[in-house]
């Protein structure tokens, strides 16, 4: 797989992603919106840019290892694997469909490409974790990504693993957290404080970054610097507006658990990605 | 009526004060080690409880694949996972009152729904643990691994029966959950008693009624089939896999009996007794009855106090023998 190195375009890979992930959950008729829609420049600068993988050969033995913790936002997940090249774009339609290899949550068995099953919060941390101490174990020098939510830091599973990442000192492991402050119910910080969540993860001996998860240089530069640690893991704390593209669904919590429904929902949502990929297009600074 | 010579049980096999006295963990253990010098793959993790898990008897064989993770059974699992998934075969113990008790999510979705192949070992089971009380009792334990889908489960019945099992694992390339007891059990098989996960052993054999039984109550039923002799006609069967049962063996004996009892050191609702009634429904129902907890909570007090109070030993079965056979058409 050619790696896309161009800044700009991997503004525009987003772009197309977060447009799949529209289209996809209008078509299926259900699922969740904010969340997908806020970390695809994340999952676009890990996919196409920074993790070592080849979609043609998901079984690679020394391709890095990409974790999706918080099950739900899948989408995103199964848009990136797709333009990647691990199945066809087509394909995308089918999520949550009976006979679907897109599960409404991901199911490792299947569709190849796939590292772990999830759906149930907070178990991803711990089960990159495992992965990361046996990668140790073989003596490689492949790295595992895990992409986490806030809300899952709830979860007492989370903090077991992030225990036991710092103490086996596994620094081939980056935690990506969505920080968005949504959850199902309200803004995080109503529900149950998480705040501050940094400064927790450091206390825990962790590295921690944080990054604006829509600057697509910075969130690169941190995945790249996250790689470079000794002894400690990576939390990348990226600071991310939910619904981010789709103006009607940004920092609006209600949009965590459900489709653009209506076909006026779809075409406002398409049509303000079609201005975001115009501004990118236009943006010399990139 | 009499004991299956081919089951090549202990010779002393009644005199029970004669026989050596093992735990159930101490064959998993050993298993452990066998298992470490076999394959490169086994890693062993354990949560706090490595001594009286056993565990420990890998740990000071193989130290760099022994995994530590604390006071932590959900991570015990999702950490076991990881390793699974990056191709190590997991072995996982804690006391099951905690594994599969708290971390039976994990369990179900990392393993059993992701097809990984591991092994959750849950050490004191049943009341036997004693004095430590009903917090510590795993009665359920049986029941809830027996519900996920593809998920076998392993109950053996003495220290050899558990190494053998322990053994048989590795070459089981899905979820496993076996049970082990803190108790020291009467010995009573032999190397040469067969074991298969998936097959039920006859050891003795009547025709008035049959007795299935899983963990100590094998023997505490063989004792019970010994005291009815010249009176009632009883065969004993071992299920030591209650998951996938042998339910051919279990319904031939039926046939030929008429009458079924369980025992088990687990509530009846959904472990053995209740694998036992699924199965003969289907085949060949017949009247039966249930050893085991009765849909209550166990106490402190000796192991053997507590087996005597809810109605788990030898005279239990008798009764429960007696009871069934007065419905046997």
């Amino acid at each position: 797989m050619d790696k896309i190195t161009n800044v700009k375009e991997l503004r525009l890979k987003a772009t197309d992603v977060r447009e799949d992930i529209v289209k996809m959950l209008h078509e299926a008729e259900s699922g969740h919106s904010a969340g997908p829609l806020g970390m695809a420049d994340i999952f676009t600068a890990l996919y196409f840019n920074v993790a070592n993988i080849q979609p043609d050969n998901p079984e690679w033995a020394e391709r890095d290892r990409i974790v999706l913790s918080n099950g739900h936002i899948c989408p995103v997940l199964y848009s990136c694997m797709a333009r990647t090249g691990y199945f066809p774009v087509e394909e995308l339609m089918t999520l949550r469909k009976l006979g679907s290899r897109l599960q409404g949550h991901p199911h490792r068995t299947a569709l190849p490409g796939l590292e772990n099953t999830s759906g149930p919060l907070g178990s991803g941390t711990s089960q990159a974790a495992g992965m990361a101490l046996a990668l140790k174990m073989d003596g490689t020098n492949q790295h595992v990504w895990c992409l986490t939510s806030d809300g899952e830091q709830q979860e007492g599973n989370t903090w077991e693993g992030v225990m036991f990442a710092a103490a086996k000192k596994l620094d081939n492991l980056t935690v990506i957290m969505d920080r968005n402050y949504i959850q199902i119910d309200g803004n995080t910080e109503d529900i149950l404080p998480l705040e501050p969540l940094g400064d927790k993860y450091r206390q825990f001996n962790w590295h921690v970054i944080e990054v604006d998860g829509h600057n697509m240089e910075a969130i690169v530069d941190a995945m790249e610097r996250s790689k470079n640690q000794h002894d400690r893991p990576t939390l990348i704390l990226a600071d991310v507006v939910p619904g981010k593209g789709v103006k009607y669904m940004e920092n609006e919590y209600e949009w965590h658990g459900k489709p653009p429904k209506t076909e006026e929902e779809l075409s406002q949502a398409l049509a303000d990605l079609a201005e975001v990929r115009k501004q990118i297009e236009a943006d010399q600074m990139t | 009526m009499s004991l299956v010579q081919s089951a090549n049980l202990v010779d002393n096999l009644f005199d029970r004060d004669s026989l050596e006295l093992s735990g159930t963990r101490d064959g998993y253990g050993k298993g452990l080690v066998e298992l470490g010098k076999r394959d490169e793959r086994v890693v062993v993790l354990c949560a706090d409880l490595t001594e009286s898990t056993r565990s420990n008897y890998f740990r000071d064989e193989f130290p760099e694949r022994f995994v530590q993770v604390g006071v932590a059974e959900q991570n015990l699992i999702t950490v076991g996972a990881g390793l699974a998934a990056a191709g190590k075969v997991p072995y996982m113990a804690s006391y099951a009152a905690f594994s599969p008790g708290r971390c039976w999510e994990q369990i179900r979705t990392t393993f059993g729904y992701n097809a990984l192949h591991g092994v959750v070992a849950g050490a004191h089971a049943g009341v036997s643990v004693g004095p430590d009380g009903a917090t510590h009792q795993a009665v359920e334990d049986i029941a809830t691994m027996r519900t996920i889908a593809g998920c076998t489960v392993l109950v053996p019945s003495d220290t050899r029966g558990a190494f053998k099992a322990t053994i048989a694992t590795l070459d089981t390339p899905q979820l496993v959950y076996i049970r082990f007891g803190r108790d020291k059990y009467p010995s009573f098989t032999t190397d040469e008693t067969p074991f298969e996960i998936g097959k039920a052993e006859v050891y003795y054999e009547g025709t008035d009624v049959t007795v299935v039984a899983c963990g100590p109550l094998v023997y505490e039923s063989l004792q019970a089939a010994k005291a009815l002799e010249g009176e009632i006609s009883v065969e004993v069967i071992d299920s030591s896999t209650i998951k996938p049962l042998d339910i051919n063996t279990i319904a031939t004996s039926a046939r030929k009996t008429g009458a079924v009892v369980t025992a088990e050191e687990a509530t009846v609702i959904g472990g053995l007794g209740g694998a036992v009634a699924e199965g003969l429904a289907r085949e060949y129902p017949v009247p039966m009855e249930f050893v085991g907890m009765q849909d209550t909570y166990g106490e402190s007090g000796t192991a053997d106090e507590i087996l005597t109070k809810y109605n788990m030993k030898s005279a239990d079965v008798v009764e429960a023998i007696r009871k069934v056979l007065k419905r046997k058409s």
